[in-house]
């Protein structure tokens, strides 16, 4: 990388002006103002099951295809066809108004035939609904515990979570000819969008386009194409018109993945001076009608582990990845369980961890975490908190890959106006990937986070059209782009650099770019500006491609985090007075937004810690807090101060940094809680009548 | 108006009273929970709604339209004027992504029929930056990158302006009760704290 750069600096998000006067045109906001062939545009809606398991003995759409307004109307399953979960699509209409799509819906008749399900984790694995154990051992397994002097176990309880993305799910879609289409599509994954629909409807992958340059949210639920891409497409065909299809809130809840709750059971075995010996874990959750509830290893160093899984099928709709699936639910148990083991051995929980901790880079965080915190000064035993309102600390650990790699097809055009234009087909999924393309262009061509800013300087993402990408998944967006672009970048500046070699007499590999200067480095003064070094060029433009390099970027990255809470003994309520948030991620591109994706991470992960989680009503097979006032999320009054501290090791390469920041936050929470408390809470959302209970203060 | 949950496919709070009338919506929410065979018999066909007629002033613009009367401002704005700075996210007064200004005051548009926003000064978010300049509270939301994903942040920056026209000088308990109608997923308060508080700064400077 060259000497002088903008990667690591702070870097308002290049797509932020467009964000914040609401010209950003979002899948849900595009129209025919935004793309003239959307004129004519119609609303898609889908009817969806309202059973949780039923035989739909007979579907008539007739009546809704005479309703105003109605251009389309589909049957998407056939009589005798068994749903599975409420929320499943039955049938789909496209009409004139939003309203009109609405009033369609309800004109549509479906006689079911009900059929016996369950929607309860508990209940259905009572049943036998469920997989048979999947088995990890490592050393003797479960027989290592004879090697501890101490063991603890416990059942930790997480619930099924969903994703909530604010903007839902949906696509908009126009032909542009009889075998060419162009899709809108809130997504993560632009090509794999394109691939997946070109093959559904039989058509060469070019036919088809895929544009998503702003997206509101998906955080692993939009990782691949959904079922209301190819309805969109199928109505659109059918209407011949333009067909936007974007999904309520409810069926968001009920039908594009959630998170897959857990039971684990947990045992920990350790020698007297806290070295751990052995850890087993038996769990059994439900990824819905789908599978995928296990859950990943601890990060902690046990010569002996015994892994029992177990994946219970429920009448629910299937699971997706959520931000770092399955680790935050792991973290909560397995560092729970090591809080429950620092009070049987009298140890502090901290000292525990760094002693068994493999990860060097994660010893020095949790020395640096704590010292933030201020544990030395702060931490008392449980227990030893007495009256009220009641304060603890706790801590938790995160891992990640974050690795990038080869697929990434980057262009820079140098215009002889001084200014550039980058193009990539990947996707900002709120990371900052866009800043990030920019920075890596900046930082090839020598130039300044002022001209980054500028007007001379743009960058278009999120169109299939241009350069070949990835998707935002894994964390791996940033080590994938970033090497691209800057190699197509270098490669630009190489060009450039023969038209000023010549200019000024001087060899080109003498040349360097910097601040918005090419000069000689021998003889720093002889140089000439951005400006003047582009007038040269004897085209319009000049353009390189460039694709992922080796040696730019790494994997595996550590982090910690600690919380601060007070605990309302009387009422329940806890209140997260601070978090601590230590992360690595090799290279810091964007110090800025790198913050505030930690920032966004611990936000979330208070959310699982204290408020959220699906409820089924296990008699009717119906989620009854399908909305965003019953199914909470972290709000305003309960963000606590987030110190971030991000440690830049440029040696490391760039290496991502979406999801380990949600990791660690919940157990840290329920440790701080277990702290205040002397009790523990075993299951998430601590709720205040869980935290009532586990004081005694009213019946469990 | 309370928090009606949707009871049915395709039948929103708005729709429900007169689909409730006909009984079939009702059936079919009640054998949801009875294990017997059961049909979901289609509406009678709602009439066609008679438009009225509605002026609405937005961003300093008067705009005609003939709408249905069960409109909501939110779709008002979006399906006919192209405003989409305000979000549709839960369509029901639970998220705050839909906030404008009515008469300088916040409020939730899709909590609003557009027939009711007749004869009153709405300001979206498309009508705050003035001559290609941000407005100093988008600007700050800008510079202490108070969003990320950005489909909360048309909402976020409505609701703070709310709060800064009544409030010049707010301390961050009051921001945060300004903003606690509002949700970010992708949860950047502390960020979009700094931005209002720094904005009311910036903005008293100027006045
Ligand atoms: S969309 Fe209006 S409050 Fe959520
Ligand atoms: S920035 Fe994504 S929801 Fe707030």
């Amino acid at each position: 990388m060259a000497a002088t750069q903008v990667r690591g600096q702070r870097i308002p998000r290049l797509d932020a002006p467009a964000k914040v006067t609401g010209r950003a045109k979002y899948t849900y906001d595009v129209d025919q103002t935004s793309d003239p062939r959307l004129k004519g545009m119609l609303y898609g809606a889908i009817l969806r099951s309202r059973l949780p398991r039923a035989r739909i003995r007979r579907i008539d759409t007739s009546k809704a295809e005479k309703m105003p307004g109605v251009r389309a109307v589909m049957s998407l399953v056939g009589e005798g066809a068994e749903v599975q979960y409420a929320g499943e699509a039955l049938a789909a209409v496209a009409a004139e108004t939003w309203e009109q799509a609405k009033d369609a819906l309800s004109a549509i008749e479906v006689e079911y035939e009900p059929l016996p399900f369950e929607v309860d984790t508990d209940r259905a694995y009572e049943k036998g609904l469920r997989s048979s154990p999947r088995v990890e051992r490592r050393g003797r397994g479960e027989d290592g515990f004879d090697e501890a002097d101490v063991v603890v176990e416990a059942t930790y309880r997480t619930p099924v979570q969903i994703h909530t993305p604010l903007e839902t799910h949906g696509s908009v879609v126009v032909w542009t000819g009889p075998s060419q289409v162009v899709v809108y599509d809130s997504t993560q994954v632009l090509f794999s969008v394109r691939d997946s629909l070109a093959r559904e409807l039989n058509l060469p992958p070019e036919n088809v386009q895929v544009i998503c340059e702003y997206m509101g949210g998906g955080f692993g639920s939009k990782l691949w194409m959904q079922h209301y891409t190819p309805i969109a497409a199928r109505l659109s065909r059918k209407a011949g018109a333009p067909v936007k299809l974007m999904l309520s809130r409810e069926e968001d809840f009920l039908a594009t993945g959630n998170n897959p709750d857990a039971v684990q059971t947990i045992r920990i075995g350790a020698k007297k001076d806290g070295t751990f010996v052995a850890f087993s874990r038996r769990s059994y959750g439900t990824g819905g009608v789908g599978g995928g509830a296990d859950l990943p290893a601890p990060v902690y160093r046990f010569p002996h582990l015994y892994l029992e899984h177990v994946d219970v099928t429920t009448n629910a709709g299937p699971a997706a990845p959520l931000r770092a699936p399955k680790w935050p639910q792991a973290a909560f148990g397995v560092d729970s369980a090591i809080d429950e083991l620092a009070a049987k051995l009298g140890m502090d929980p901290v000292e525990l961890r760094i002693k068994n901790d493999p990860s060097e880079i994660r010893r020095k965080e949790w020395q640096i975490g704590a010292e933030r915190i201020g544990w030395k000064e702060k931490w008392r035993p449980w227990g030893s908190h007495k009256g009220v309102l009641r304060r603890g600390l706790g801590c938790g650990a995160s891992a990640w890959g974050g690795g990038g790699g080869p697929g990434s097809v980057a262009e820079v055009e140098i215009f002889r106006d001084g200014s550039v234009v980058v193009r990539l087909g990947t996707q900002d999924i709120g990371t900052g990937t866009k800043t990030v393309v920019g920075i890596a262009a900046a930082d090839g061509l020598g130039l300044t986070p002022e001209f980054l800013r500028s007007d001379q300087f743009r960058v278009y993402i999120g169109d299939t059209r241009l350069g070949r990408s990835g998707g935002s998944g894994g964390s791996t967006t940033a080590a994938s782009v970033y090497p691209a672009v800057y190699d197509a970048a270098d490669k630009a500046l190489a060009r450039l650099k023969e038209f000023v070699a010549k200019k000024l007499g001087v060899p080109a590999d003498r040349l360097v770019s910097q601040g918005g200067r090419i000069f000689d480095k021998q003889n720093p003064t002889k140089g000439l500006t951005w400006g003047e070094a582009t007038r040269l060029l004897p085209t319009e433009a000049i353009s390189q491609r460039g694709e992922w390099r080796p040696g730019m970027t790494g994997s595996g990255v550590a982090g910690c985090q600690f919380a601060e809470v007070e605990v309302d003994t009387e009422t329940g309520i806890v209140r997260v007075v601070k978090v601590v948030a230590v992360h690595d991620c090799g290279a810091v591109i964007n110090r800025l937004t790198a913050e505030s994706q930690v920032i966004g991470g611990v936000t979330q992960g208070i959310s699982f810690a204290l408020l959220e989680g699906r409820l089924m009503d296990w008699q009717t097979g119906l989620m009854i807090n399908a909305d965003l006032e019953n199914y909470k999320l972290a709000g305003a009054f309960e963000v606590p101060e987030i110190d971030v501290v991000l440690l830049d090791m440029p040696e490391r390469g760039v290496i991502g940094l979406g999801e380990p920041p949600i990791i660690p936050t919940a157990a840290a929470i329920a440790n701080a809680v277990a702290n205040a408390l002397g009790v523990r809470v075993r299951e998430l959302p601590i709720t205040p009548d869980k935290v009532l209970k586990a004081l005694g203060k009213v019946p469990s | 108006m309370g928090k009606g949950r949707k009871v049915s496919g395709g039948v929103t709070r708005r729709s429900f009273l007169k689909v409730a009338g006909s009984g079939a919506a009702l059936t079919e929410v009640l054998t949801g929970c009875r294990p017997s065979a059961e049909v979901a018999v289609a509406e009678e066909q709602p009439q066609v709604a008679t438009k009225v007629s509605v002026t609405l002033r937005v961003n300093g613009k008067s705009h005609r339209l003939q709408l249905e009367p069960r409109v909501t401002l939110l779709n008002a704005l979006r399906h006919h004027l192209h405003l989409t700075g305000a979000k549709p996210v839960c369509d029901r007064g639970e998220c705050g992504a839909c906030t404008v200004l009515m008469d300088g005051k916040p409020i939730y548009s899709c909590m609003l029929l557009a027939v009711d926003a007749d004869g009153h000064e709405i300001t979206t978010v498309e009508g705050l930056a003035q001559d290609g300049r941000l407005h100093p509270l988008q600007a700050a939301f800008v510079e202490k990158d108070a969003l990320q994903c950005g489909f909360c942040t048309p909402g976020f920056i409505m609701a703070a302006l709310g709060l800064l026209r009544e409030n010049k000088n707010p301390t961050l308990e009051q921001v945060r009760a300004a903003l606690s109608g509002n949700i970010c997923r992708c949860g950047v308060y502390t960020r979009i704290f700094e931005a209002v508080l720094e904005a009311a700064k910036k903005m008293q400077g100027r006045a």
